[in-house]
């Protein structure tokens, strides 16, 4: 299910021949837990997972729940209200400085 | 488009202290490069390769907003420049853009405005970029000013909108358009560049044509052109109003006045900065070894007046030797000869004046998005 989510993300990036996956992003997984799938499938359709380790040391719960906002309010990102609490969670726990 | 995977180490420490994790990829058309993301893609440029006096174009780094980076073929390509203050818009090919009009050629760097954002303190999200967001190159193509005079630009001209072909995945997602001030716009150094270094543009550097704004930080040195146009009402496009932005009054440089809230303000021109290609950061020297500090020396287009250098770590200063001056944009390479013969520690400080009269602080300007990092660069050395 998880791969699946990736890939499904992926795949719909490539279809479009200006999207350059670069060889390398496949390999960036997140760790695992509650949220992963989620999470990953949230962030991966516009951007690539390396992101979230760059900026791990520098987030908190109160900053990954700004940045998520932001990715919704500002960039336009498809993520649910009601998934909200679940990615910052996951992020919090597991990327925070 | 798959890219080859160069997934080397990066051999050299980073000043930001994360070599453990700094990794090399080639971009296609790329050197290996310390790859920030892959998607989009976020390339900095290793310090190796920043010590030449022009930053080769496959070295050079890459900065993109979004993911969408159509190959674009320069036969095909059209440049759109015309909008409500212009009086008859225009639409050019390259062939057009280098046959007519007055070619020019300019040595300039290009700096990322978040470029050190990674040695921050406290630090601050974003591309946690080291030293290498940026380079210098000499950059070839035709006026801004002189595009737009031939369109008839009108009395009520207030900004000139910028767009590229790059776009984002999501229709809803801001595409990165960026806007000038009209006097920067028609400044003799604002260019459509089409040349960089004498080749053409790399596709990650913005080819077929790319605006260069000499001075002012790479944000607004849109890649990829495809549409200019003037407008005389200020411009609300995301990248102008939610990013790009410092506290106002905070830091020198020009005023995008049609852009400014008494809170905050664009970035505009880059600040007096240096930076060390030798030593490295934590290098030992061998006693009585003659050893040199090297390095590069700019600002936002005044030119160097002065690099001086310390050895005890601030207390006092003496003039390192200048390089040649390749114009008031170009970056200006120092050196001076460090002495050698008493081991222990060697606290070596940098900080370069600029011919406007500033001068690297010593502490940097807390700002949120972690943009204008200048201060006075350190070196713990060693002498053993």
């Amino acid at each position: 299910m998880r791969r699946t989510a990736l890939k499904l993300a992926l795949v719909a990036c490539t279809a479009l021949a200006s999207c350059p996956l670069l060889a390398g992003e496949e390999g960036i997984h997140l760790i695992d837990g509650p949220g992963h799938d989620l999470t990953s499938s949230s962030c991966v359709s516009c951007h690539s997972l390396d992101y979230i380790p760059m900026n791990a040391p520098v987030m908190s719960h109160a900053a990954w729940e700004k940045s998520v906002h932001k990715m919704i309010d500002k960039f336009g990102a498809p993520i649910r209200p009601e998934d909200v609490d679940e990615i910052v969670a996951y992020l919090a726990a597991h990327y925070s400085g | 488009m798959l890219g080859a995977l160069g997934g080397a180490r990066s051999a050299e420490p980073s000043a930001a202290g994360t070599a453990a994790d700094d990794v090399l990829v080639a971009l296609p058309g790329k050197k290996p490069l310390i790859k920030r993301t892959f998607r989009p893609p976020n390339f900095e440029t290793p310090l190796a390769d920043l010590r030449q006096p022009f930053t080769a174009n496959d070295a050079f780094f890459v900065r993109y907003h979004l993911a969408v980076i159509p190959e674009v073929d320069a036969r095909a390509w059209r440049l759109r420049v015309g909008g409500p203050s212009t009086a008859r818009p225009l639409e050019l090919s390259l062939e057009d853009l280098k046959r007519g009009f007055e070619r020019i050629a300019l040595p300039a760097i290009n700096q990322c405005s978040g470029n050190r954002r990674g040695l921050f303190t406290p630090r601050v999200p974003g591309v946690q970029w080291g030293n290498g967001a940026m380079g210098h190159a000499t950059w070839s193509g035709v006026r801004l000013r002189d595009v737009l005079h031939k369109c008839g630009v009108q009395a009520d001209a207030l900004e000139v909108v910028l767009d590229g072909a790059d776009g984002a995945l999501l229709p809803q997602t801001p595409d990165f358009q960026k806007s000038l001030p009209m006097e920067r716009a028609l400044d003799e150094n604002t260019l459509i560049a089409f040349e960089m270094n004498g080749r053409p543009l790399p596709h990650f550097n913005g080819a077929p044509a790319r605006l260069i704004v000499p001075g002012w930080t790479a944000t607004y040195w849109v890649k990829h052109l495809t549409d200019i146009r003037v407008q005389p009402e200020r411009f609300d496009g995301f990248w102008m109003k939610g990013a790009y932005r410092i506290p106002t009054g905070a830091f020198p440089g020009a005023r995008f006045a049609s852009q400014e809230t008494p809170e905050t303000t664009p970035i505009t021109q880059i600040l007096v900065n240096s930076l060390v290609t030798a030593p490295a950061p934590d290098a030992r020297l061998t006693r009585n070894r003659p050893a040199e500090l090297t390095g590069w020396a700019w600002d936002g287009g005044t030119g160097i007046a002065a690099v001086d250098i310390s050895t005890d770590g601030g207390l006092n200063w003496r003039a390192a030797a200048l390089g040649k001056d390749l114009g008031r944009f170009a970056w200006r390479g120092f050196h001076a000869a460090l002495d050698t013969s008493r081991p222990g520690p060697l606290a070596v400080a940098v900080r370069a004046t600029s011919r406007g009269g500033e001068r690297q602080p010593e502490k940097l300007t807390p700002n949120p998005a972690g943009y204008h990092d200048n201060k006075i660069l350190s070196l713990a050395l060693e002498v053993a």
